[in-house]
């Protein structure tokens, strides 16, 4: 018979799963290290308005300031509401400190771009709002960002 | 005795538990993307010059009390009428420019008592320090969303044929810079920069009174 004939008798080997919970942990620590709980956990009450006419933030730029009624654990503050810096409570007169630092630390590059991403519960005073805008611009950081979420209709 | 060996532990089950894992963080991840309203501060100017007088037609005042009501132009009105108020305001086009030039794309009614055109026309926005947060972003979604409208409306005019399966042009233009970001397109950053021109967009704020 022909010579090629021979090769038929052997199956084809099975694949060797071996590997495989090697792939699958390093998919699993990449999505562990991606994950970011929460940056900053929140002490305030925090439910954003809503708008439709959003754009996108681009978070490398940004310097976020909070504010809001203090949430339940944190009673001892009052409940007027507060304005948060990553993990503390500040006054309004120090809001210009807080974001020069912050700016600071950032890329130089993007120093001169720096947005500053206002999350207010909407249940706040905009008088709050108006006295952190004040000093912002005192800060010289004039790019402004209101979050919110986007209205679906 | 003999030693006996250690029987080999089966590590088949090990991928299933990867997986596990795996799943829950996949599930459990939000990568966050922000969305909201930009805006520009007006820098803080020291320099007493007399600020240009500006004819209260070419002023669109918008109040918002502490109870959120709404006063545009010295009548209460409903936030959702306030959009059409605005693009109307916008879009009158009743007079001429500084330049001396008349607003010929606008295709608003002309009327003499509302703005001039799209470059002088400004809108005025007061609220009271207990206003909730909540209306004055109602407010300002709107009063961006009549700038986005008549941008639109102009994109699509001068550009719809860049763009003719687009159904919104601006948008699409938008979103192309985005993409585009590290790689600059000049001839499209123009057009963007032509159509804002076209509405300039001049939304001030005045201070809340203090009591």
């Amino acid at each position: 018979m022909s010579k090629f004939r021979k090769k038929d008798k052997g199956e084809l080997p099975a694949i060797s799963t071996a590997s495989l919970p090697d792939i699958v942990f390093m998919l699993l620590f990449f999505f562990m290290v991606a994950t970011v709980m929460r940056d900053s956990s929140l002490m305030i009450e925090n439910i954003l308005p809503s708008a439709d006419q959003v754009e996108k933030l681009k978070k490398d730029r940004t310097v976020f300031i909070f504010a809001g009624k203090p949430s339940s654990q944190y009673k001892q503050f009052g409940t007027e509401p507060r304005i948060q810096f990553n993990d503390a409570f500040i006054a309004v007169e120090d809001v210009k400190p807080s974001v020069l630092q912050a700016i600071s630390e950032l890329n130089e590059e993007l120093q001169s771009k720096v947005v500053i991403g206002l999350k207010v519960d909407k249940k706040t005073n905009a008088g709050l709002v108006s006295d952190i805008k004040q000093e912002l611009r005192k800060a010289n950081a004039l790019k402004v960002m209101y979050i919110a979420n986007v209205k679906t209709e | 005795m003999a030693k006996r060996a250690a029987p080999e532990v089966n590590a088949g089950s090990m991928a299933d538990i990867a997986f596990l894992l795996l799943i829950f963080f996949l599930v459990t991840t939000t990568i966050e993307k922000d969305k909201g309203l930009l805006r520009s501060l007006p820098p803080i100017d020291d320099t007493e010059v007399e600020p240009p007088i500006i004819r209260q037609k070419n002023l669109f005042t918008v109040l918002i009390n502490r109870n959120n009501q709404l006063l545009v132009e010295d009548e209460q009105m409903e936030l959702k009428d306030l959009r059409q108020a605005a693009i109307e305001f916008l879009d009158n086009g009743g007079g001429e420019n500084q330049a001396g030039e008349t607003c010929d794309y606008c295709q608003g009614k002309r009327l003499d008592d509302s703005s001039d055109h799209p470059d002088k026309a400004i809108i005025s926005m007061k609220h009271d320090r207990e206003t909730t947060y909540e209306k004055y972003i109602e407010v300002q979604n709107e009063l961006v969303a009549a700038y986005n409208y008549l941008r639109e409306r102009e994109a699509s005019r001068l550009y719809k044929k860049y763009y003719p399966d687009a159904e919104f042009v601006y948008a699409t233009m938008l979103e192309e810079k985005e993409k585009n970001q590290f790689s600059k397109d000049e001839v499209l950053n123009e057009r963007i920069e032509t159509v804002k021109k076209l509405f300039p967009m001049k939304l001030s704020e005045a201070e809340p009174d203090k009591n």
